[in-house]
């Protein structure tokens, strides 16, 4: 019987990169197979060009043993395939049923949509894989692990028996996880193949039955996860061993950096979103927060950081009310931000690095000059940045947008480490950027840590969350609702926290 | 059942009827008939169609995802090419010609910011200055030919023609002339009922078929956008894209139809400017802002048909009123209606908690009363800017409660995530 | 990228669009019957003449500065496309309070300069509290707004203010009350014709060009130069990374619309400068053809120069061809508005082709053609 699907000499070119290099990958029919790689190794590339949304420069792709070219997802829905991405693809404006029989909706005359054909069909595809949820919610309403049912129930919807998950476990907590594995065997049991990424070597070896391994855009091997170890993955995937987030003595001081006191946010709706939170950093600390995305987290980053008004409660900065203050003179003040999302609220992508080395300290020395923009000044510290935080890059003229992710990322650490904040708010750090760069990232924060520096570290990685943090509280809808020692503390316990399944003293 | 949860067209028509109400009352208390007279709302209508055209073609557009400053432009183009069709190969051509002549200025805008991905604000600019270029230069070679025309006006423009809805308006069916219930109601002089049927009456009395199309096309656009295919498709492009693309929707393709509509739309709402309907003659500089005006109707419809239909009329209103009123007594009586719509909302306002909301629209309310009481009539200056007036305080109430489709004037691009 | 790239690239795309604009507006000749070759000649022709450039530079002034105004709320992404309204209101109330005041004459020039850019600022600077408070797009509250300042405000006081008229050059004009003769910027001519021969036919290069080069050099420093320039412009790449770099994100708004309005409301200084008072039927259309100026200058001071430049040459090559005859003067209409609509397309174009240039370039630099998904 021939493969379900088989990539050949598969090459793809960006301006200035090759994102794959002659890949090769055979995926057996009924099998789950999982694509390793740290980030930037090719992996999201290599799936985009299978559905059909990034057109392979040269190569050939086979699925069932029969040449195809995809332009566009059409043909790769017609050829059976079904892709649920990284970022869901959902609209948050629109109904779950409208989300999923999108593009593929039963119509009457006048090109009609048939609701009742589609609401039937739909209940039909959730009950044959115990997949339920309520087709008239809206999915803004709906939570983090629902939005992703949504999408494999609209790739299932299709009638697709190849599905590819592009890093599906990234933003689930172990316990959802086990239930995701569950749904993906079960759908394995049913005939489908699977095709996943993910770059967590431990949920790979439980899961996959072949493991194809990138690295730099190129296939390094293809195993079976009996003969191999983690320890061998990681070492196919970086030609190392991967950094760890682990620090190791403790630099805790008793002279507290911030004070978060009964901390409360409000939407404009007046919905709780930080319910009375309280908690406190000492210099040298590194406090995590743990929470599934959405449980207001990012609230709390942003009325620190002063972005969110604060309804009650107090929050101070080495002992001096900063409640409320304006951003920039809490930045004044000794506050650092690594965002969360780089492109977001991290960079001006379409001005020089050494603009972007200069946002956020605009106001302060070397980059101000009483009301004029320091050129030179700004220039040098951004070369020192450059050199002292290995940042790729051939000069500080050219504009943000051309550096790699990586590269990006270390300039924003370089930007804000360079200051000497008293606290630092890192929110996912190290997302999206490869293996090389998350451990300077890490090495980064410890160094500063063990200079006396606060910080309030946020991160959907819980090994990076239990490594690197002094003290771990966990956040559930909008409380807090655990603190622990992460010394003492699984992923798996950290989930059933998050998640509410435990419940602990705050 | 909550009011959310009534249909959109049973909400705004108990608006309307409140507004009606309100409407009554102060012209029992100022003593001018024509608030609430046939005429008034005849006008009114005629003064909504081509702010609802403009409000529907914006509908279609940023519903689509592409935010459309040009339909000022568009509507130009539209006033041209109605009133010089109309004048050469008769009205219905007029009308014909205008859609076409709107659809084209909408490619242009879908090119550039669909295909080049220009900011569409700017894109939306440029055509709105490319527009009167046009018509101008086409004035210089060809109006001045017409007898009658002239480099900024055409000759007469001959109109597509009205109809009155029998039985309630008392149209004639054939031979028949039939009764005219409303206006027996009008004549009946019962308050309120008289003067929703006076109103009533001059909804359904001489329509013009243009008017009657812009009507129907309001349903038809919820029909078409909530109940089909294609308006499914369409949305999303408008929502999120990125979600259509990756279940293998055009979304290039639907967002040029969305932009073409929305020029086509603007077209007609030009045509019928330039018809007998407003003006029966092309003059130039005559769309006066209602591009714009159509824009404020679909923010405050909340993106949505009925909505739109709701801000068309609302805006048209003043325009209506404004026109008839040569003494300015009735614009003068607005002012007050003005004061009691703001009152409404300060009430409003004030229990939902919004305390801001509630003081400023008292402030704003209590001037339109002092205004009110300090004079008699209202200077023609004044009666020419009220509906901008009213535009902009509608907007300051209303602008931030609603929410436009996510996606609305980003830029996309196939492949970028 | 090396310089000399850099300045071919930038200016690459406007010179495509003024192809495109000659190429459009010659098949528009050709097939209304006028000769494009001979327009064209007759349009260069009379602007290489001495009192022509003086037309030109006097049409030029005010649309430079209306497109600085615009430029103003460009950089941060604010459109204030109610330029047109504000600099109506602020010559009007300025020549007329110039007028009542008694100053000495230069201090009479600066207060009515002044009062012109405290009532563009205070109108403009309206639309901007609009947007931060009650979250009303600028886009339609600033045509709102110049709906009610030109068909309203202006078309009420012109008639309160009325002050009779002036009797100038034999023809009886009508508008405020005529401002003295020290209280004008006077013109630039003997400057002017220190450098050439003698200026004929009784034209006057406006003084007001010495505001529009200050304006050009203080928008430069102020956007380029200065900590708040940075924060606007950074508002304008990208207003998160703005906030929580510091920037007072409502701040920024109010202060933008501010400044926008105030450079504005000496848009009508030229006029009244020239005329001597605020006449009833005053130049309109610059507010609308300046966003125009700044969308083909780039926002760029020394681009919207030249772009004020070619605007103002397509205006007075109007009056040319209605003299000449060669074509019909509103072709310039067409070729304005073609020119903006190729100049935007053609910028777009040429910033994706710069930055796959440079990501490329970026790439190379480095030897490092490590593969990367995020550059995708």
């Amino acid at each position: 019987m021939a493969a379900a699907i088989e990539l050949s000499g598969i090459t793809k070119r960006f301006p200035g990169v090759v994102a794959n290099d002659q890949v090769n990958l055979t995926v057996e029919e009924g099998e789950i197979h999982a694509i390793c790689g740290e980030n930037g190794a090719g992996k999201s590339t290599l799936m985009k060009i299978l559905y059909g949304m990034q057109l392979a420069d040269s190569g050939t792709m086979k699925v069932h043993g029969r040449e195809v070219r995809f332009v566009s997802p059409t043909e790769a829905i017609a050829a059976g395939i079904g892709m649920v991405h990284q970022h869901f693809m959902l609209a948050d404006q629109l109904t779950v049923l409208e989300n999923v029989i999108l593009g593929a909706e039963p119509t009457k005359a006048l090109g009609r949509i048939n609701f009742e054909a589609a609401r039937k069909h739909l209940r039909e595809v959730g009950q044959a894989y115990g997949l339920t949820i309520d087709p008239e919610d809206l999915i803004e309403e709906l939570e983090v692990g629902e939005r992703q049912r949504v999408e494999i129930i609209k790739v299932l919807y299709r009638g697709a028996k190849i599905l590819i998950l592009d890093e599906p476990t990234a933003v689930l907590v172990p316990q959802e996880v086990e239930e995701l594995f569950r749904n993906m065997r079960g759908l394995k049991e049913d005939g489908a193949t699977i095709l996943f990424i993910d770059h967590k070597l431990d949920e790979v070896l439980a899961i996959a039955d072949t493991i194809t391994v990138l690295r730099d855009g190129k296939t390094v091997a293809t195993v079976k996860p009996h003969e191999v170890t983690a320890h061998d993955l990681a070492e196919l995937m970086v030609g190392s061993e991967l950094p760890t987030p682990e620090t190791t003595e403790s630099t805790v001081t008793d002279q507290v950096a911030l004070d978060v006191d009964s901390v409360t946010v409000l939407d404009e709706e007046d919905r709780v979103l930080v319910d009375d939170v309280t908690f406190r950093i000492h210099r040298g600390e590194v406090v995590g927060i743990a929470g599934v995305e959405g449980n207001g987290q990012s609230e709390l980053v942003d009325a620190i950081l002063g972005t969110r008004l604060v309804h009650r409660g107090s929050i101070k900065l080495m002992g001096e009310d900063i409640t409320v203050l304006p951003v920039r003179e809490r930045r004044e003040r000794g506050i650092g931000y690594i965002p969360q999302d780089r492109h977001r609220e991290g960079l001006l992508l379409t001005a020089p690095l050494w603009e972007n080395a200069a946002l956020g300290h605009q106001t302060q020395e070397p980059f101000v000059n009483g009301i004029f923009i320091d050129r030179t000044g700004s220039k040098t510290r951004t070369e020192h940045i450059r050199k002292e935080f290995d940042v790729r890059t051939p000069n500080v003229d050219v504009h943000a947008h051309a550096l790699s992710g990586g590269n990006q990322q270390k300039l924003i650490v370089g930007r804000e480490m360079t200051a000497g904040p008293i606290v630092l708010l890192a929110a996912h750090p190290t997302r999206g950027i490869d293996v090389g760069a998350q451990g300077e990232v890490w090495d980064d924060i410890r160094l500063a840590r063990s200079k006396g520096m606060a910080t309030l570290l946020i991160s959907a990685d819980l090994d990076e969350l239990i490594g690197l943090s002094d003290t771990i509280v966990v956040m559930l809808r909008g409380r807090l609702v655990a603190t622990l020692d992460p010394a003492k503390v699984s992923p798996r316990e950290l989930g059933a926290y998050m998640t509410g399944a435990k419940e602990g003293a705050a | 059942m909550s009011w959310a949860k009534l249909p959109a067209w049973l909400r705004w028509a108990l608006y309307a009827a409140v507004g009606v109400l309100v409407l009554t009352i102060v012209q029992r208390f100022d003593e001018t008939g024509s608030l609430t007279a046939a005429g008034s709302s005849q006008s009114m209508l005629r003064w909504a169609v081509p702010i609802l055209l403009a409000g529907l073609g914006g509908l279609f557009s940023e519903r689509a995802g592409v935010i459309n400053i040009g339909l000022e432009g568009m509507m130009i183009l539209g006033t041209w090419f109605g009133a010089w069709g109309a004048v050469v190969y008769g009205p219905w051509w007029g009308i014909v010609l205008a859609v076409a002549a709107g659809a084209v200025g909408g490619l242009l805008h879908a090119i550039a910011t669909v295909t080049f991905n220009v900011d569409h604000v700017i894109s939306g600019v440029a055509i709105n200055i490319l527009a009167p270029g046009i018509t101008r230069f086409l004035s210089s070679e060809i109006l001045t030919t017409l007898p009658g025309g002239s480099i900024t006006q055409s000759p007469r423009v001959p109109g597509v023609g009205t109809f009155t809805l029998p039985i309630l308006g008392g149209g004639s069916l054939g031979a028949w002339q039939s009764p005219d219930f409303f206006g027996w109601l009008a004549g009946r002089e019962i308050f309120l009922i008289s003067d929703l049927a006076s109103l009533a009456k001059g909804l359904v009395t001489r329509i013009s078929w243009v008017s009657l199309i812009a009507l129907l096309f309001v349903p038809f656009t919820a029909w078409l956008l909530w109940r089909t295919r294609f308006g499914l498709r369409l949305r999303i492009c408008g929502e999120r894209p990125q979600a259509g693309e990756a279940q293998g929707i055009n979304v290039y393709r639907y967002k040029y139809i969305g932009v073409v509509i929305s020029g086509a739309l603007s077209g007609l709402a030009g045509a019928f400017i330039a018809s007998p309907e407003l003006s029966g003659i092309y003059l130039e500089g005559q769309t006066t802002q209602r591009g714009f005006i159509g824009l404020a109707a679909v923010i405050f419809g909340n993106w949505r048909p009925f909505g739109v239909l709701g801000g068309a009329l609302l805006f048209g209103y003043p325009f209506g009123i404004g026109l008839r009123d040569l003494d300015g007594s009735a614009s003068h009586s607005l002012i007050l209606v003005n004061a009691i719509g703001l009152a409404a909302v300060a009430v409003w306002a004030a229990t939902r908690g919004k305390r801001r909301d509630a003081v400023l629209a008292l402030v704003l309310g209590l001037a339109a009363a002092a205004w009110y009481l300090s004079s008699d009539t209202l200077p023609d200056v004044w009666i020419n800017i009220l509906p901008f007036v009213i535009v902009l305080i509608v907007l300051v109430f209303f602008a931030q409660r609603l929410r436009a489709p996510a996606a609305d004037g980003l830029r996309y691009r196939k492949g970028e995530h | 990228m090396s310089l000399p790239r850099r300045i071919l690239l930038a200016l690459a795309a406007p010179v495509v669009a003024l192809v495109v604009a000659l190429a459009m507006s010659s098949v528009v000749l050709i097939l209304s019957g006028s000769n494009p070759l001979e327009a064209f000649g007759d349009m260069i022709g009379h602007a290489s003449r001495l009192e022509t450039m003086v037309d030109i530079l006097n049409r030029a002034t005010p649309l430079y500065i209306a497109a600085v105004a615009v430029a103003i709320g460009f950089r941060m992404n604010l459109f204030n496309i109610g330029v047109e309204g504000q600099y109506l209101l602020a010559a009007l109330v300025a020549a007329h309070v110039g007028a009542l005041v008694n100053l000495p004459g230069p201090l009479r020039i600066v207060f009515i300069l002044l009062v012109a850019m405290a009532v563009g600022a205070a109108y403009s600077g309206f639309a901007g509290v609009l947007k931060v408070t009650r979250g009303i797009n600028e886009v339609i509250s600033t045509i709102m707004l110049t709906a009610i300042a030109i068909s309203g405000l202006v078309a009420y006081l012109i008639r309160e203010w009325q002050a009779g008229g002036a009797i100038q050059g034999g023809v009886a004009r009508v508008g405020t009350t005529p401002i003295p003769q020290s209280g004008l910027i006077p013109n630039l001519n003997s400057v002017l014709e220190f450098f050439t021969r003698e200026i004929g036919q009784g034209k006057q290069l406006t003084g007001v060009l010495v505001i529009a080069i200050l304006v050009g050099i203080g928008y430069h420093v102020l956007v380029n130069r200065t900590r708040f320039g940075f924060d606007l412009r950074a508002s304008g790449i990208n207003p998160f990374a703005a906030q929580v770099g510091g920037v007072p994100a409502k701040r920024m708004v109010v202060s933008a619309m501010v400044l926008s309005g105030a450079v504005a409301g000496l848009v009508g200084m030229a006029e009244i400068n020239q005329v001597g008072f605020f006449p009833a039927n005053p130049i309109k259309g610059l507010g609308f053809t300046g966003i125009a100026v700044a969308l083909l200058g780039r926002n760029h001071p020394a681009g919207i120069i030249l772009a004020a430049l070619i605007f103002a040459f397509l205006d007075v090559s109007s009056g040319v061809l209605q003299f000449t005859g060669a074509a019909s003067r509103e072709i310039v209409v067409i070729m304005q508005g073609v020119i903006i609509l190729a100049a935007v397309v053609a910028y777009e174009v040429a910033r994706r082709a710069r930055e796959r240039q440079e990501a490329k370039s970026a790439a190379e630099a480095l030897g490092d053609v490590k593969p990367s998904e995020e550059a995708a």
